[in-house]
């Protein structure tokens, strides 16, 4: 009898994969209302608190800013976020609503706790339930998982304006897109979101934690430490151990459902405990997971609409869109595929079927995949199963998904924004190969251009493939592994792909709360996140100055199936001609291992 | 400069919507209309003491109660404190020992069949709640053996725990092992 039922984990994916398309076009073009200012839904109700905040922050709406001002603007911002977020770290002893009496974080787990959440990275390198208070998850981390994703979604809004205006000088005002992106787009929705959540058994409270008899009391046995904390150890070098009764467990509590909801919708991935969406008080039941899949999903998935509908011609977004699902149903297939083969060495135990280490019974195979392709597709990095537990092939995906780049719907803007670079690029290598005149919706394609694209695309890259070698010289960067051989590799490589590409997710085993993965890895995040954003906003600023090139017969339709292969194939082989090596030697070796092969 | 004012301005402003009225209306408007749910779902025993969570499972290793998962949280199992999974590789020595080692000790209660992947595996919070069907059942003859009750009622018990899939197609039929082990004290 097998676990799994592919009928129903088919639907699964299908209802979810439909319900995101069907809402694409109405979530798209509220935001483009939204952006551009126009009369929406809930403008009677936002609008006046909108004017208040441009008055207490002294905004003139419709001053306009060329892409310097832009950049600089947003710098400011999120360097203040920055500052602020690392004192409250630092400082949460002392601060009010922290109930278990946690202590500051050490300086260089503050330093990357900052940036992750700037970058909308999300990057835990600390477990929540036993070193956050409530004050810093809500007025400092949770408050990040709105303003870096709208952050983010404000530079793809003015890079767009880049691509349509003609013969300007200005993109917008980033303070107005900014606020527009919370107040319209991400509070309203993550307010509903969170109550749908807790219907589902999502906890939303400021108690104190909650000690629970239990019904069997337990045992263990504890290492006896010495006046300075270390084991003891017996004469044969074995540690001593006392055995402990446990007779009650204690419940974590806090404000969950309020960040669960932002943490997904602002493809943010930052979970209020250790154990991120597996855990119950996070995603309780298949539904709210499924919601939480349809959270990460539908604001880049919608971007692509606005960014249709702004440049005039909603068949340019749908060939963004369509390009991304053909490689999102291909990643979901890839890690089916796998996990549902499972893992030969546990076959042989006895014990057939799906791998089930490291995943959650209530979730299913569906609901478990669907989640690692969604939030590694996305720049999400949640979790609702173990990707160290993944097998070797099944882990690969979800690595590839953000290896390439975090275009698959991506992250919140920059998902759009770096997969426009690739369209660039693609319209500029196509151009190159068939004679034509290298132009993207009628404007020229030229140095600069390319060079900002290229930086857009391969920055993350780059970084990855340092920030690795250095990790497999140094004896600091190989003692944080938990596993060894070619699976030690894929953590390492897994840790510095989802920090350069402000995903967030982890091979967890891999122990990041050390100086070396915390200060290099806040490299890794500033460097993957700020290099494409100042790329992309300097492209926009050569762009908005061009003029209109009418199509003509020289010119590549990049709205018609033959474009959208293309582009799906140079996403492919650059990721491919960056990573195959690395790649060959982690995950691809590993697998090889596990069927008896080598 | 003044760019820089209106940057800590702003961000106050917004940090004060999103980081104060935002969980702070959410927080009011959960607790009035599910109550039960912000507070953690609490279930309790018929005397009226809490027996724990309906979300989240304990720690079971007596032969007189249903086993949960492998629960991989430091210190004891389903230690609600350090939740995650135990994170080792699918090639990993220590992984297959483990599960080895568990296959075994079910082997040892008289189960010969194939056994279910997700009663020897660790699950990805170490506080999962629940089990699979089969999981329970091949436990069925070792608890009726050991509370001298007939087998046909503990199988009847595990029958009525079944939870099916939600709205009929999602997630996976499961048992909540924490309720279940509850109402065999009742028996």
């Amino acid at each position: 009898m097998q676990y799994t039922n592919i009928t129903f984990d088919i639907a699964q994916i299908l209802a979810l994969l439909v319900v995101v398309t069907l809402l694409v076009r109405h979530f798209g073009g509220y935001m483009k209302r939204v952006y551009q200012g126009e009369r929406n839904l809930l403008s009677p109700v936002l609008g006046p608190l909108e004017r208040v905040v441009y008055r207490i922050s002294g905004i003139g709406s419709d001053a306009e800013m060329n892409w310097k001002q832009y950049a600089v603007s947003m710098l400011i911002f999120n360097f203040v976020g920055m500052v602020v977020m690392f004192a409250i770290l630092m400082l949460q002893g002392y601060l009010p609503l922290n109930p278990s009496k946690f202590p500051g974080f050490s300086w260089h787990l503050a330093i990357n706790t900052a940036i992750s959440f700037v970058t909308n990275t999300n990057w835990q390198a600390y477990s929540g339930e036993s070193a956050a208070s409530y004050f810093s998850q809500i007025l400092v981390l949770m408050v990040h998982q709105f303003l870096s994703a709208a952050s983010g979604m404000a530079i793809v809004i003015a890079f767009i304006r880049g691509i349509v205006r003609r013969k300007a000088e200005t993109l917008g005002n980033f303070w107005v897109d900014l606020t527009r992106g919370v107040l319209y787009i991400l509070l309203p929705i993550a307010f509903i979101s969170a109550l749908v959540l807790v219907s589902q058994g999502v906890i939303q409270n400021f108690s104190p934690y909650k000690s629970i008899q239990l019904l069997e009391p337990t045992s263990y046995e504890k290492p006896k430490l010495d006046e300075k904390g270390e084991a003891i150890k017996d004469a044969s070098g074995k540690p001593i151990t006392e055995k402990v009764i446990v007779k009650e467990q204690t419940l974590p509590m806090g404000p969950v459902a309020s960040q669960e909801a932002i943490k997904g919708f602002g493809t943010n991935g930052g979970g209020f405990f250790n154990a991120n969406s597996s855990h119950p008080f996070e995603n309780p039941t298949p539904f709210s997971n499924v919601f939480e899949i349809f959270l990460i999903l539908i604001i880049p998935a919608g971007l692509t609409y606005t960014f249709g509908r702004m440049a005039g011609n909603t068949r340019q977004g749908w060939a963004i869109y369509t390009a991304m699902m053909l490689l999102f149903v291909l990643a979901i297939g890839a890690l089916y595929w796998a996990e549902y083969n499972g893992n030969p060495l546990i076959h042989r135990l006895g014990v057939p079927g799906i791998n089930m280490e490291g995943k959650e019974v209530r979730f299913g195979l569906g609901g478990s995949v669907l989640f690692s392709a969604s939030t590694t597709a996305t720049s999400c990095g949640a979790v609702n199963n173990m990707h160290d537990s993944l097998t070797p092939l099944g882990g690969m995906v979800p690595m590839v998904l953000i290896l390439l780049g975090e275009v698959v719907f991506g992250g919140v803007g920059s998902g759009l924004y770096t997969m426009l670079a690739f369209a660039i690029i693609a319209v500029f290598a196509a151009g190159l190969m068939i004679g034509r005149t290298p132009e993207y919706l009628g404007k020229k394609i030229e140095v600069t251009e390319m060079w900002m694209s290229v930086i857009t695309v391969l920055a993350a890259g780059v970084f990855v493939l340092i920030f690795v070698s250095i990790a497999l010289l140094v004896p600091a960067g190989l003692s944080s592994m938990s596993n060894s051989g070619p699976h030690g590799l894929s953590e390492v490589l897994y840790a510095f792909a989802s920090q350069a590409n402000n995903n967030g997710s982890a091979f967890a085993g891999l122990n990041g709360n050390t100086v070396f993965y915390n200060l290099t890895g806040s490299l890794a995040m500033l460097a993957g996140r700020f290099a494409p954003a100042l790329a992309v906003l300097a492209m926009a600023g050569s762009l908005v100055k061009k003029k209109f090139v009418p199509p003509s017969l020289g010119t590549l339709p990049t709205d018609k199936l033959p474009f959208i292969i293309w582009l799906v194939s140079v996403v492919l082989i650059v990721g491919a001609l960056t990573f195959f090596p690395a790649l060959a030697l982690g995950p691809i070796v590993e697998h090889m291992i596990m069927q008896g092969g080598i | 400069m003044k760019e820089i004012k209106t940057g800590i301005l702003l961000f106050v402003a917004l940090s004060v919507l999103t980081g104060i009225l935002y969980p702070a209306t959410v927080t009011v408007l959960a607790q009035a209309i599910f109550p039960k749910q912000s507070a953690g779902s609490i279930i309790y025993k018929a005397d009226g003491t809490p027996a724990g969570s309906a979300l989240i499972g304990q720690p079971f290793s007596g032969p007189k109660y249903f086993w949960p998962r492998p629960s991989a949280t430091a210190d004891f199992p389903y230690n609600p404190m350090a939740s995650g999974g135990s994170n080792l590789g699918p090639t990993n020595k220590e992984l297959i020992t483990q599960v080895g080692d568990r296959a075994e000790s079910l082997r040892e209660t008289g189960i010969t069949d194939s056994i279910p992947a997700d009663i020897v595996t660790a699950s990805a919070s170490g506080l999962d709640p629940h089990i699979s069907p089969r999981a329970a059942f091949i436990q069925v003859r070792r608890i009726a053996k050991e509370r001298h009750l007939p087998e046909e009622k503990i199988t009847a018990l595990v029958q009525n725990h079944i939870e099916g899939r939600q709205s009929g197609f999602l997630g996976e039929p499961r048992i909540n092992v924490l309720k279940l082990n509850l109402a065999l004290d009742n028996l």
